[in-house]
């Protein structure tokens, strides 16, 4: 699985980084998402996938 | 079940204080995209199915924008506030944005979870208080309002001592019954209040929302002096009237469905799914998110023509049973996490890990602390805020 943002599309709802810590975060001075791992190990995969399905502002993408 | 379209009116009633009204159910099954009737003759969409809901609500063309012709308005009163609000709440994309993103980085989850002992703190003050008053004390005025006035007036920098002004606007400016001229009164009260407030934060800047707000956005001129004022106005109501209803009506809930409460008590991680399910099942923006289409738009092989009115009723597409097994049932353990009781599209709750973080510590602590909490008057005497903006108990008397 390959994850990708669009920080342009992020309302710094905070959904990524509550579901899947270990490959979300969030910048200090926007709150604007931040991609830890584009590449998640499997044991992240299902978090990944919920975070992009919980994600109000369609802001990740995931191929893969 | 065949239903009438020229009868249905909107907003509905309630049969029991815990679901939505009856006639949700079938429009799911029968007209997903029935028409409705409202005060002013207007007959906008009411959409009750999740998927449905979500597409609308992340659609970009249609529009939150009060002022717009065919923006469904649900009352009078409420028409005059949302027309008036300059907040990124009410502005579309890209202005929005722009402006949400002033205070993105005050409600992030870094943030919430540094101020959870201050959370947790101030919990366990209030229950101390609670538990010190007579038996049968109202749990609405002595701890679901006050909790949530304490963190975002701490946040925001607002003597809490004030509460009584915000708190009153709040009460006129999304009741059912205000009339038109009770809200314009109450806005300017309010804004007179805001506005003063900002005038004491240009002059002493401390560390806290407002203040930064002051210096970084209004004072360079990246914001009017009307645009603060309304964003101020925003937080701050949204900041302590969904919290208070949602601890209060979770916590009457938890007390109608002991099976469920001997869950959370018995086991503390089952809380944070808890409170998702609590937000599903309660759902107390009841009176769903409303948009206007800016163009002909096909939403899931239905077309909504330019200028149609759009209510996404929260509560319905939280009880659809495509994505909710057994939807009615209060179940703590199913995975609530999808619901849409924050909204969804670029418009959802700002402020959704505060309230997570403060209902987490709420629900936990409270049983905890006072083990033989239970309801000190019969259900069937509870007012049920149907009259509100914001669904939940006017009061809620307590024994322990």
């Amino acid at each position: 699985m390959r994850v990708t943002i669009d920080k342009s599309r992020c309302i710094a709802a905070g959904q990524c980084v509550l579901n899947a810590p270990f490959v979300f975060d969030q910048g200090e001075e926007d709150g604007i998402v931040i991609l830890l791992k584009e590449d998640p190990p499997p044991e992240q995969e299902e978090h990944t996938r919920r975070a992009a399905r919980l994600c109000p502002a369609e802001a990740i993408k995931l191929h893969d | 079940m065949a239903l009438d379209l020229a009868e249905l009116s909107y907003p509905m009633q309630r049969s029991c204080p815990f679901h939505p009204p009856e006639a949700y159910a079938p429009l799911r099954e029968n007209q997903p995209f029935a028409r409705v009737r409202l005060w002013d003759g207007s007959h906008p969409y009411l959409l009750t199915r999740y998927e449905d809901i979500r597409a609308v609500l992340a659609e970009p063309r249609f529009s939150c924008e009060p002022v717009r012709e065919g923006f469904p308005h649900v009352y009078e009163g409420r028409m005059v506030a949302d027309k008036a609000d300059r907040s990124f709440l009410r502005l579309d994309n890209p202005e929005h944005d722009r402006l949400r993103r002033m205070v993105t980085k005050e409600f992030t989850v870094k943030k919430v979870q540094a101020l959870r002992p201050y959370i947790q703190a101030t919990v366990d003050r209030l229950i101390d208080n609670y538990a010190a008053m007579p038996q049968g004390s109202d749990f609405v005025e002595h701890f679901a309002a006050p909790l949530p006035t304490d963190i975002i007036t701490l946040l925001l920098g607002i003597p809490y001592e004030d509460h009584e002004i915000f708190r009153r606007a709040t009460r006129i400016q999304f009741g059912s019954r205000s009339t038109p001229a009770e809200v314009r009164e109450s806005l300017a009260e309010l804004f007179g209040y805001l506005d003063a407030l900002i005038t004491r934060k240009e002059a002493e800047p401390a560390d806290d929302v407002v203040s930064r707000l002051v210096h970084d956005q209004y004072r360079p001129g990246h914001i009017d002096r009307i645009t603060l004022i309304n964003i101020v106005r925003l937080l701050l109501s949204a900041g302590h009237q969904t919290t208070q209803n949602m601890t209060a009506l979770g916590v009457l809930t938890l007390l109608q469905h002991p099976d469920q409460l001997a869950l959370i008590r018995a086991d503390a991680s089952l809380i944070p799914g808890a409170v998702e399910e609590l937000l599903r099942f309660s759902s107390i923006l009841h009176t769903g998110a409303r948009r206007v289409a800016l163009e002909d738009i096909d939403v899931n092989g239905h077309l909504v023509r330019a200028g149609e009115g759009v209510i996404c009723s929260i509560p319905a597409a939280n009880r659809d049973g495509e994505l909710f097994p057994d939807p009615d049932r209060f179940d703590v353990t199913r995975d609530a996490g999808p619901h849409v009781a924050f909204g969804f599209g670029v418009h959802q709750c700002l402020g959704q890990v505060l309230a997570r973080a403060e209902l987490q510590i709420v629900y936990e602590t409270l049983f905890r602390r006072l083990p033989e909490l239970r309801l000190a008057v019969p259900f069937e005497s509870l007012r049920f805020r149907h009259d509100m903006f914001v669904y939940g108990v006017h009061e809620l008397p307590l024994s322990w």
